[in-house]
């Protein structure tokens, strides 16, 4: 049976950013890509909505928090 | 058994400490790292500082434990996921996942249907989405794949990592991040183009 290649790409589309392919299937998704527009900006979307995720969740420590943890050294119960 | 001589033991104690200060400033290295992921796994500011100070603590009084060499960044996380749990902010309960997920293209889809192919290349989804979007959006996604995806896409931890932090077979967490991610564009989806 014919798989419909789009829908095997999409398959591959988190392990191929993941980079956890194995060769052959890292192959097949390049050989794919490398002439379907539909896959490729879909492809390239998924890798920008991914940057844009890690983006929006920094947040940097609040003021204050290093010198509490600094406080905490020397806790060391069997010293 | 004889008493070590007093200077031998002096040296002892001395280079003990030493260990223990390098360990102490290596941790608090980390601390903005450990800090961006205990933000995303509970549901307030307050609640994550309490979190990393708690798994700082605990860390500083077991340091000896932790063996010089390996992932000093996933053995604290470690604590601080086992500390998350212990305070019972994990809601323990079978997510209705089967609802949420689409298939990985489902975002892309539908911005393309709403805005055009040639969308997908700007960026659409900034334009649509604020970040505040993103982090609801994200504490909303079931607790076990908001841990995966907090901590391999967010903290950069590899799978086998991720596995080691939350004690789960690397098989089940290779699994979760990528139910994770399709639960989120999913709701990221109904966010953005209701």
């Amino acid at each position: 049976m014919t798989r419909n290649p789009c829908e095997r790409c999409e398959e591959l589309l988190q392990d191929y950013l993941d980079r956890t392919l194995t060769d052959q299937e890292w192959a097949e998704a390049e050989v794919h890509l490398a002439d379907c527009d539909y896959c490729r900006r879909r492809y390239r979307f998924e890798a920008s909505l991914r940057r844009y995720v890690r983006l929006s969740a920094e947040e940097r420590m609040p003021p204050g928090l290093m010198a509490k943890l600094e406080e905490l050294r020397g806790l060391d119960a069997t010293a | 058994m004889s008493e070590p001589e007093p200077a031998t033991e002096a040296r002892r104690i001395a280079a003990r400490e030493r260990d223990r200060a390098r360990f102490e400033e290596e941790a608090l290295a980390l601390a903005d790292q450990v800090y961006r992921v205990a933000r995303r796994l509970v549901g307030s500011r307050e609640e994550a500082e309490d979190l990393v100070q708690e798994t700082y603590a605990r860390a500083f009084r077991s340091w000896s434990s932790f063996t010089p060499g390996t992932n000093l960044r996933a053995w604290l996380l470690r604590i601080l996921t086992n500390l998350n749990v212990d305070r019972g902010r994990r809601v323990q309960r079978t997510p209705p996942t089967q609802t949420l997920e689409e298939t990985d293209y489902y975002l892309a889809n539908k911005v393309a249907s709403a805005a055009g192919e040639e969308a997908l290349e700007q960026d659409v989804v900034v334009e649509r989405l604020s970040q505040d979007a993103v982090v609801k959006v994200l504490s909303e996604l079931p607790p076990q794949f908001r841990e995966a995806v907090v901590l391999v896409d967010i903290g950069d931890f590899t799978y086998q990592d991720a596995a080691q932090i939350l004690d789960v077979p690397i098989g089940t967490v290779m699994s979760r991040p990528h139910r994770g991610r399709r639960a989120l564009k999913r709701k990221l989806t109904e966010e953005a183009l209701p």
